[in-house]
């Protein structure tokens, strides 16, 4: 369903944080991208959706290559990739509502957004979305108000409401409590199972991609060192990926207490 | 860790202080001697005729005592055509000048804006920076002759430099992130601005037009002392006839004035955070 092909990023500054990385996602696989920090898991999901502007190599979202659209178009492609963020990235000073429905700007027309007068087929869907993640009483609370986990809840409705065939997620869990971060992950791996939809996982905390992931992509320095399922990854692979590390705690308690979180080890 | 690091044996019971701004000691004694003598070169330079002080306290005490009684009454009807004025120019040309403000803001500010449309907003706002208001208004005067046409648009002109540079910068330092979000939706660049950026930066553009509003008022008194109408030229010419109670009273209307706005943008502030 997804494929990138070769994809390279090089910064301005020469810094290559993807080297041809080559990854296929079929529909509804639910994948899990680790590895430390400044490893190129960002840069990666941003490639996709052009955020950041991919140096070369190509991203084929069915039969569309998206590395090649004009503006107009890649928006239209980008309306079939929901894409949920590190720090939430809710628009602060907007109600949860208009949140919500800012997921539909690629649908909607310039007035309809500006004057809010969103289809009613539209307001329905967020509400239900809502009310699906248990937020339909904080409609109209203004997002600053929200707690950290209630805000990752508003911004997975955002991203759903766009009726996306993909999910790109950047560090969901990273500022959430241990409890919290457990919840939003399974929110999120119920949702693409519910919708049938796939998605790729930023996610710092390995345990917790174990626990909810069927695949696992290990990147370190903008390469692809591991690609399989969560019991493949060994101590031998974790220190791959991540360095020297005693591992062994890390992957025993995947089972009852798994919360530790690896952040990135130098 | 580099060759060069430091053990711990050799630094424990060592003093230790803040690393000095400037780290050469030659430049740092040198700047503050410098600094010195040009105080010392600047005060003596300024030559005061204490006799003519002395003369003059007369006449400033004069005006002091004016104050004491405000006549309000004999040019009522001057004062109040002035104050019309004034307040005339000032909504007019702050409506006028945030209005082209805005667009010139989200051109002048790099992360929204490319290179060439950054580099002509941001040339606007130098012009409008760099002329004094008295000397616009002066120009303004020759073109357009005396009256408020001339406060009106000098102060337009004058707001729009005022206010893109402080919500371009406003703009720059938002919240990437949010931004971000929103684009990645799929919206266009004007709904991207209405749902990603407005909401970030409309506090502080209403903060900064109720400031401008106040600074409006304050200029529209100045300015019509080279002839661009308003109270300014009321007061002028209260003082040319030498009518310093009269004078008293426009001063102390403005600053009645001044003081209710101050405390409006205040309550405002306050509000829309």
């Amino acid at each position: 369903m997804l494929r990138l092909d070769a994809l390279t990023k090089t910064y301005k500054t020469g810094d290559q944080a993807l080297k041809a990385v080559t990854v296929d996602v079929p529909p509804g696989q639910v994948i899990a991208l680790i590895g430390p920090s400044g490893a190129g898991k960002s840069t990666l999901i941003r490639c996709i959706n052009r955020l950041v502007e991919p140096t070369s190599g190509s991203v084929m979202l069915e039969d569309i290559n998206l590395t090649s659209l004009k503006p107009g178009a890649l928006r239209r492609e980008r309306r079939r990739m929901g894409m949920i963020f590190q720090e939430y990235a809710l628009v602060e000073r907007l109600t949860v509502m208009e949140n919500v429905l800012s997921g539909r700007l690629g649908y909607v027309g310039f007035w309809r957004s500006v004057t809010r007068r969103f289809p009613q087929k539209d307001v329905d869907e967020a509400f239900r979305l809502l009310d699906r993640v248990g937020l339909l009483h904080m409609a109209d609370k203004r997002a600053d108000q929200l707690s950290g986990g209630q805000r990752q809840r508003v911004g997975i409705c955002r991203a759903l409401i766009q009726d996306p065939a993909l999910l790109l997620v950047d560090e969901p869990t990273a500022s959430l409590d241990p409890k919290t971060s457990r919840q939003i992950m399974r929110l999120i791996c119920e949702l693409c199972a519910e919708r049938g939809l796939a998605a790729i996982i930023n996610i710092h905390d390995v345990a917790l991609a174990q626990m909810f992931v069927a695949r696992v992509i290990g990147l370190r320095f903008g390469e692809v060192v591991y690609d399989g399922g969560p019991d493949g990854l060994t101590p031998d692979k974790l220190t791959e990926i991540y360095g020297e590390e005693d591992w062994e705690a890390t992957i025993e308690k995947v089972d009852d207490d798994a919360d530790t979180t690896i952040e990135a080890a130098e | 860790m580099s060759a060069a690091a430091p053990a711990l044996g050799d630094m424990l019971g060592t003093r230790w202080r803040r690393p000095p701004m400037i780290q050469r000691v030659w430049l740092r004694y040198a700047l503050l001697v410098g600094l010195a003598a040009y105080l010392v070169a600047a005060i003596a330079s300024v030559e005061v005729d204490w006799g003519r002080v002395y003369q003059g306290l007369d006449r400033g005490a004069a005006f002091v005592m004016a104050f004491a009684q405000p006549d309000f009454v004999s040019r009522a009807d001057a004062i109040w055509a002035g104050m019309v004025e004034s307040i005339v120019i000032t909504v007019a040309s702050s409506v006028v000048g945030i209005l082209i403000s805005i667009p010139i803001a989200l051109g002048a500010a790099r992360n929204i804006a490319p290179v060439p449309v950054y580099m002509i907003c941001r040339g606007i706002i130098a012009v409008s920076r760099a002329l004094q208001e008295i000397i616009v208004a002066i120009l303004l005067v020759a073109i357009f002759g005396f009256g408020p046409l001339a406060g009106f648009l000098t102060l337009s002109f004058a707001t729009i430099g005022f206010l893109s540079k402080l919500l371009a910068e406003d703009i720059e330092s938002m919240d990437r992130s949010q931004a971000e979000a929103v684009r990645a939706t799929g919206a266009r660049w004007s709904q991207w601005i209405d749902y990603g950026v407005k909401p970030q930066v409309i506090p502080r553009l209403i903060g900064l037009s109720m400031y401008r509003i106040d600074i409006n008022f304050r200029e529209s008194a100045i300015l019509g002392l080279v002839g661009a109408g308003g109270i300014g030229a009321t007061l002028n010419t209260a003082f040319d006839r030498y009518e310093y109670d009269t004078a008293a009273a426009i001063l102390i209307i403005i600053i009645g004035i001044v003081m209710a706005l101050e405390y409006l943008s205040g309550v405002i502030r306050a509000r829309v955070q």
